[in-house]
């Protein structure tokens, strides 16, 4: 399948311009839907109700009302802020979130960039987030947000080992770090998909994968950085209006990107799970949301239901539960690999 | 995971922290200041009075009767139970004989308020340690018994129901079967929240062996209630200096047994509140069909002259041993009421608790001890 | 209620030897309880939400209900039990004797009303909705309604006047009680003065009657009268003194203002 992008407009400019524009469009459109999810499975879940006024209808422009708050707040920048730092932050994290999205395979006939080495360049890419994070606590120029960024550097850093091991386990099958290979590699109906068909082994390389990037996304049980109920405040305190949208936004297109890269990964992408049934250029990107979909809600679910880790819990769950067990699958797939 | 792991060699400064008044986690208005070294807590100071509202000075301005609304204004959570203990002292220093209705209601209401108080205490901690579905789970079944209170007094928090002599109004009619209703429905509830909070292993994780309670400890600093039950030791002042009718029903009196680390950690002080709850439905179970007839207003005096003496009454609140010392001068207001509020006396614990925790536990120990503001300072 | 958390907790109980299968066991228990959980929230997400979407939906208060006072001053006698019983004094009654002429009406109850209530204040900001006032009332005028949105911009505004009396009316009422009460005592020092010149004159004419006795009979004149006066005094509106509990005459000295 070619990429429709580059076969009607060219790689030239106009392009390649189009080609990175269209998952922002995605992404801000998305994290309007995500928020909105979010405040109403959290709210039935706790037998509430939600926004019901806003929009009028079961208040569906409350993430809107939010974003024109955020909006139209006056931008403050702290005293004695490092302002360079202070002002980039939250641009990198942004940009370590959005990149991603270039080698995220939304339909057989669109990826942002084909390139070969997708996958390693979509985790290289995220690491970036950490060096954002930790300018943002460093300028801020406030004890507690440097103590909470430190945290979130010092947790992101360590969860990115399991699951760039569990990703390589899936690579190893496949033999190609490409992700539309990856998807290819799981055609047909829904029992190709990676993590039936090889069970038990990439089903435990699923589950340490996607805890692991429950951590990379600072979501709950994960929260320490952003926890109100916790002595730091964590580390965008001193963020408002436009700077603090950029990271809610960051944390939004976050949770997509590891809840597609798992879709790709271990569900299939964008195959549909009845065959050719369904199957297409345009049915491959709806089948994509959609698990990526399915997968953020989880993530969610797991948010409203999970009390909070401690900091060392937090290394200790990495280093000596996830990571061994990362290892041992991997071995594990390796030989499996290489015997079957 | 990393208790004590002080290096002899490196010696760092020990920095002052502030957890100032205005903290989502510190139950109310208390300033904690923190002496940590590196994450470990040295040393962890309360100071209180930030909500300090003269209670004890206002009692002896008004007359035995305005007195009551303002003891539900000190543990505003427990109202009931304040109203009860005053009202027990009062009846002491007038030598009532109380109507048999009057007493079984008074225990009804006290153990719904218990359970109400507890599901306060377990819903915030649960909030505390980051989950925050079991607070609003917690809160839905609350508002079942605020109704019940609404439609016997009026009021849905701060009460005035207890009177000395007796009581305010009388039960409604349909009060007995919506506390059956009631009862009937609690122990899911109470089931949920096992499933979601109490035996959730990262719960566990964070509040088992934090906040370790010796039990001699905790009698030498006077602790009561809950606190004192989580270490382990066997005293509630319901079966061990009875007051009102509680010898006729039978309950136990839950303990901490170390089940999930050690005795007299966060998560046995939890889950003595838990039970606790168990035991006050047994009590209610057992009160409400068994309500004697009569005028619950029989025995209110026209006018609250008692005779010159002190009395000293005692009674078992959510938070401890809630105690009111009245002496009188034979006016119709009170000399000298004093509130021995537990919550304050249970707050002088935390720096014993503390020390040697890291800073994130604080808030799991602070949640642990429940303490309500507005007991603490009165 | 054994739920099956628990059974897994006293049977690894056993285990707490063997460090490794502890370490195992850890990780099947947080699995196993982080399920659990989420099994729960599932569910709750498909029951139906408990809120009552307020204000267009409201929960109907009972009948009992504790909320803003109200009074009917067609029952009111002005006796002052609700003030005096409030802990928080913010009831502020002041009443004026009226003439024997006049005729105020009877109360529901059947009670002659003989005071005229010329100050009923209500500081809503102050009440604390205890309801020690209502049982006090004899003519069971002042109760607790249903009303608790009356919230207001100005603290000023949550003063609530409950008398009827306009405020000239309130004025006329209170120059005549007073006026009233000067000619009463007035002729009341006429009277007693004329009755000790009677007095004094037969001690004059009889000088073996015992002088004791007679002083005694007139001092018991003039404290008699003078607490007469003061309670009259004391009944007179006062408009000047603003938040005061009207006329009382031991229990409320204590309390503060």
């Amino acid at each position: 399948m070619h990429n429709f992008v580059t076969y009607y407009l060219g790689t030239g400019f106009i392009g390649s311009l189009i080609s990175s524009a269209l998952p922002i469009a995605f992404v801000l459109g998305y994290a309007l839907v995500a928020m909105y999810i979010e405040l109403k499975v959290s709210a039935h879940m706790q037998d509430r109700l939600g926004p019901m006024r806003t929009g009028k209808w079961h208040g569906w422009a409350q993430p809107l009302a939010d974003v024109m708050k955020l909006l139209q707040k006056e931008d403050t920048i702290p005293y004695a802020a490092d302002k360079v730092l202070y002002v980039l932050a939250p641009l990198l994290v942004f940009v370590g979130s959005y990149a991603a999205y270039a080698a995220i395979p939304f339909s057989p006939a669109y990826i942002g960039a084909n390139i070969n080495v997708g996958i390693f360049y979509i985790i290289a890419v995220s690491a970036i987030v950490v060096l954002g994070i930790l300018m943002a606590g460093w300028s801020s120029d406030n004890k507690w947000s440097l103590l909470g960024a430190m945290r979130t550097a010092a947790q992101l850093v360590s969860y990115e080992i399991p699951s760039s091991l569990a990703v390589l386990a899936v690579i190893m099958v496949v033999g190609s770090l490409n992700l539309n290979d990856v998807c290819s590699a799981q055609a047909g109906w829904f029992w190709n998909w990676f993590i039936f068909g090889k069970f038990p082994f990439l089903f435990i390389t699923f589950v340490i994968y996607f805890i692991a990037s429950l951590a990379e996304t600072n979501r709950s049980p994960f929260d320490i950085p952003e926890a109100e109920s916790e002595l730091v405040a964590g580390y965008h305190t001193e963020y408002s209006g436009m700077r603090f949208a950029f990271f809610y936004l960051a944390e939004y297109a976050n949770m997509f990107t590891v809840a597609a890269i798992a879709a790709v990964l271990f569900f299939g992408g964008w195959n549909s799970p009845f065959g050719t049934f369904m199957s297409g250029p345009v049915w491959g990107a709806f089948w994509l949301i959609t698990k990526g979909m399915v997968l953020v809600f989880v993530q969610m679910w797991l948010r409203w239901t999970l009390p909070r880790f401690r900091v060392d819990q937090l290394m200790y769950l990495s280093w000596k539960i996830l990571t061994p067990f990362a290892l041992v699958n991997l071995v594990a797939v390796g030989l499996w690999t290489v015997l079957k | 995971m990393g208790l004590n792991d002080q290096t002899p060699t490196l010696h760092t400064e020990e920095m002052v922290l502030q957890m100032g008044p205005q903290h989502p986690s510190t139950h109310g208005v208390l300033r904690v200041e923190l002496v940590v070294d590196g994450e470990v807590v040295v040393d962890a100071i309360p100071h209180i009075g930030y909500l300090h509202r003269c209670f004890e000075k206002h009692a002896e301005a008004m007359n035995y009767q305005q007195v009551v609304p303002y003891c539900d204004r000190m543990d505003y959570i427990a109202a009931m139970n304040n109203d009860f203990a005053y009202v027990l002292a009062v009846e002491k220093l007038l030598n009532i004989q109380l109507p048999e209705r009057v007493e079984y209601i008074r225990v009804i209401m006290a153990e719904l308020q218990r359970i109400v108080s507890h599901l306060v205490a377990v819903g915030t901690y649960g909030l505390d340690i980051g989950a925050f579905t079991p607070f609003l789970y917690c809160f839905r079944d609350r508002e079942m018994v605020l109704d019940l209170f609404e439609t016997t007094c009026g009021a849905r928090l701060l009460y005035n129901y207890m009177w000395p002599g007796g009581l305010s109004h009388d039960i409604p009619a349909d009060f007995v079967e919506k506390t059956k209703a009631f009862v009937k429905q609690f122990p899911k509830t109470i089931k949920e929240l096992n499933d979601l909070l109490s035996y959730n292993e990262i719960f566990v994780k964070r509040t088992a062996n934090v906040g370790v309670l010796p039990p001699d400890v905790a009698i030498n600093y006077g602790a009561s209630g809950p606190v004192l039950r989580g270490s382990g030791v066997k005293w509630d002042l319901r079966k061990d200096d009875p007051y009102s009718v509680y010898p006729i029903f039978d309950f136990d009196v839950v303990v901490g047994k170390g089940e999930m680390g050690t005795v007299g950690d966060c998560w046995d002080r939890y889950m003595v509140r838990v039970r606790e709850m168990e035991q006050s439905l047994r009590i209610i179970e057992q009160a409400i069909d068994k309500i004697p007839e009569g005028n619950v207003q029989a025995a209110i005096p026209k006018r609250i002259r008692p005779p010159v003496g002190e009395v000293y009454v005692r009674s078992e609140a959510p938070r401890g041993e809630l105690g009111y010392y009245i002496i009188s001068d034979g006016s119709q207001n009170p000399f000298r009421v004093k509130g021995r509020a537990p919550s304050f006396v249970n707050l002088s614990l935390l720096p014993e608790i503390s020390r040697g925790y890291l800073i994130a536990d604080m808030i799991a120990i602070i949640g642990s001890i429940d303490i309500v503001l507005g007991d603490v300072d009165r | 209620m054994i739920t099956k958390n628990e059974e897994l907790r006293t049977k690894n109980q056993d285990i707490k030897v063997n460090s490794v299968a502890r370490y195992f066991s850890n990780i099947g228990k947080g699995f196993w309880t982080v399920l659990v959980g989420m099994k729960v929230t599932m569910r709750h997400l498909f029951t139906p939400a408990v809120t009552v979407q307020y204000p267009d939906a409201r929960m109907t208060i009972p009948e009992r209900g504790r909320n803003r006072l109200y009074v009917n001053m067609d029952d009111c006698i002005g006796c002052n039990q609700c003030a005096m019983a409030c802990p928080v004094d913010c009831i502020a009654i002041e009443t004026a004797k009226s003439l024997p002429t006049e005729d105020l009406g009877v109360t529901s109850t059947g009670q002659k009303k003989r005071l005229w209530v010329t100050q009923f204040d209500i500081d809503f900001a102050k009440c604390c909705y205890c309801g020690l006032c209502v049982p006090p009332c004899p003519t069971e005028c002042i109760y607790m309604t249903n009303v608790f949105e009356f919230s207001d911009y100005d603290r000023k505004n949550l003063i609530y006047s409950f008398i009827t009396l306009t405020p000239e009316e309130v004025a006329q009422k209170v120059k005549q009680a007073q006026d009233a009460e000067r000619e009463a005592a007035a002729k009341k020092a006429a009277a007693a003065a004329a009755a000790a010149a009677q007095k004094a004159t037969q001690a004059a004419q009889k000088p073996s009657a015992t002088p004791v006795v007679q002083t005694a009979t007139v001092q018991q004149g003039p404290p008699a009268e003078k607490k007469e006066a003061e309670k009259e005094d004391s009944s007179e509106a006062k408009p000047q003194e603003g938040q005061s509990s009207g006329s009382s005459v031991d229990l409320n000295e204590s309390k503060p203002n």
